[in-house]
């Protein structure tokens, strides 16, 4: 009996941490939308001026579509190597493979500054400091370990005599590839495919290290914004960054809900 | 009838390559030159024993990084431990939440926590409507207004491998517990708990590795109060070009983490850990 109401006092006690896990960024949403010069709540009225602001400025829309190629680019070549990686571990499957894996997840858990430090020592004798080349690889660096993770765990259901059966009525290696592997991990692909461009969209700390003026990606305005603590338009920014991170995740969540019953 | 063992290994070559030639090299290359730059030796690691600055920055980072822990995974128990027992659509409304703040930028949680933390800032203000302070409370500029914001972000981490480990233990033996006489209170400290002792070790472990190399929330909120070693290193490199001494904190953070990481993998794979973030 006492347990219970334990239990009971326990989930009240998540629900509200797990609103105030989300709630706090929600507070950028009334603050891009106040009618005062400087960042404030509104009191009276609402205004969509810094909105206005934000997509009539050349700079932030630079910095968004900016953001937005990188984003792409390295969501595609990460979803590329990532799946191929992870299909190929799965093939393999032995102790060497294992430890081959570990090594490949190792730009998740590595301090992101010591990856800037790493990049940017690289980059300037090469030249892609302040490049998107530059920002591309580095982002798929970063983002391809969430894509091994996902199609690995995709692969872990899917049957192995499947591929066998393929192989020995005469498929060749990318027929049965095309044809029997990817249609069965679809969703972790997928899965993989929207982390990758979020971890890239939102990524700020290599970022600060490689861009410097042609470049400029949301983030790293965001990042004098905030630095800078009087501009609203920043609010509006922050709004805009958060609603397509929001959209990418609820592409994945309908896309795996609509998956669930078929596995 | 497995393949040829090349194939397989072919498809991992592409991303091996990639990540040995443009992340564990340049590594390399940076602990290389915590010991070649300015000069060769061991110059740089001698700061640590002789200056005050380094040492109390090392003091702070792991100060910071154990009472984020600490809160992170209390919080995470109890948050996994009611997802594990509520009803399949609840649970999964609760995952939802949980996803959603996992994947929300750092810097939209910063920028929020300016708003909300601030001298005039709606906590502040809110709690002084209500009367219950006169005086605004410093949220901001100290190690208050850090360990909010990193806990804050720290949580999801800390749920996602409890839960995982929480999901893989048999109902019945809870239930044997008690049919055998045992009170709540000692079900779950005697058997819950040492059954999800791998996941609480794996989340303390990983809500500290991140820790120990954050860097937006400390310089954000911290305001430069609150020197912890990723800023440290930022400034290192960007503002007076040291280096050597950024090199060797680096050595210091990533010697570190990869002992923690090394003894993580003994309690949870690495992609367990992760993974609790598929549904």
């Amino acid at each position: 009996m006492r347990s219970s109401l334990a239990a009971k006092l326990n989930t009240a006690l998540s629900w509200g941490l797990l609103v105030l896990l989300v709630a706090p960024a929600l507070v950028a949403i009334p603050v891009s939308l106040t009618p005062k010069r400087f960042l404030s709540f509104p009191t009276n009225e609402l205004s969509l001026q810094y909105y206005d602001k934000l997509f009539a400025s050349p700079e932030w829309m630079s910095s968004f579509w900016q953001s937005s190629v990188i984003g792409l680019a390295s969501t595609v070549l990460a979803t590329s190597i990532g799946t191929l990686c992870a299909i190929g571990l799965w093939r393999v499957s032995s102790r060497a493979g294992e430890v081959v894996r570990a090594i490949l997840l190792l730009p998740l858990v590595i301090p992101p500054i010591i990856a800037a430090m790493a990049f940017s020592r690289l980059f300037v004798p090469l030249g892609l400091i302040d490049s998107y080349s530059g920002l591309i690889l580095a982002h798929t660096v970063l983002s391809a370990p969430l894509v091994l993770i996902t199609v690995s765990a995709s692969l872990a259901g899917f049957d192995p005599r499947l591929e066998q059966a393929s192989r020995s009525l005469g498929a060749s290696n990318w027929v049965t590839m095309r044809r029997v592997i990817m249609p069965g991990i679809k969703p972790g692909i997928l899965a993989g495919a929207v982390f990758a461009f979020i971890s890239s969209w939102d990524e700020i700390v290599v970022t600060l290290f490689l861009s410097k003026f042609s470049v400029y990606t949301l983030p790293r305005r965001m990042w004098n914004g905030i630095r800078e603590n009087t501009d609203p338009t920043v609010a509006a920014a922050a709004v805009v960054l958060m609603a397509v991170t929001l959209v990418a995740f609820a592409i994945w969540a309908l896309a795996s809900r609509r998956g669930k019953p078929a596995q | 009838m497995r393949l040829p063992i090349q194939s397989g290994w072919l498809l991992v070559l592409p991303f091996l390559l990639l990540v040995g030639g443009l992340f564990l090299g340049p590594i390399l290359n940076i602990l290389w030159l915590s010991v070649t730059d300015p000069t060769p030796g061991l110059g740089n690691y001698a700061q640590l024993v002789t200056s005050d600055t380094l040492g109390r920055i090392l003091w702070t980072t792991i100060r910071v990084c154990v009472i984020c822990t600490v809160f992170s995974v209390l919080f995470g128990y109890s948050i996994a431990y009611a997802m594990v027992h509520a009803a399949g659509p609840t649970q999964s409304r609760m995952l939802s939440l949980l996803l959603v703040s996992f994947w929300i930028s750092v810097l939209v949680r910063t920028f929020s926590w300016l708003m909300l933390l601030g001298r005039n800032g709606v906590v502040n203000s809110g709690l002084e409507a209500l009367g219950i302070i006169s005086q605004p409370i410093p949220f901001m500029r100290n190690e208050l207004g850090v360990l909010i914001g990193m806990i804050h972000y720290m949580v999801p981490y800390a749920v996602l491998p409890i839960l995982a480990s929480m999901q893989s233990i048999d109902g019945r033996v809870v239930q044997a517990s008690r049919s055998l006489g045992a009170t709540g209170a000692q079900t779950l400290w005697r058997v819950y708990l040492p059954l999800t002792r791998a996941g609480v070790v794996a989340a303390s472990l990983l809500v500290f590795i991140i820790n120990l190399g954050f860097y937006v929330i400390p310089a954000v909120l911290g305001g430069g109060k609150v020197l912890m070693v990723a800023e440290y290193i930022s400034v290192q490199v960007l503002v007076t070009l040291q280096w050597g001494t950024a090199a060797m904190l680096a050595a210091l953070l990533l010697f570190g983490v990869l002992t923690l990481l090394f003894i993580m993998s003994r309690f949870m794979k690495l992609s367990t850990v992760f993974g609790g973030a598929r549904t």
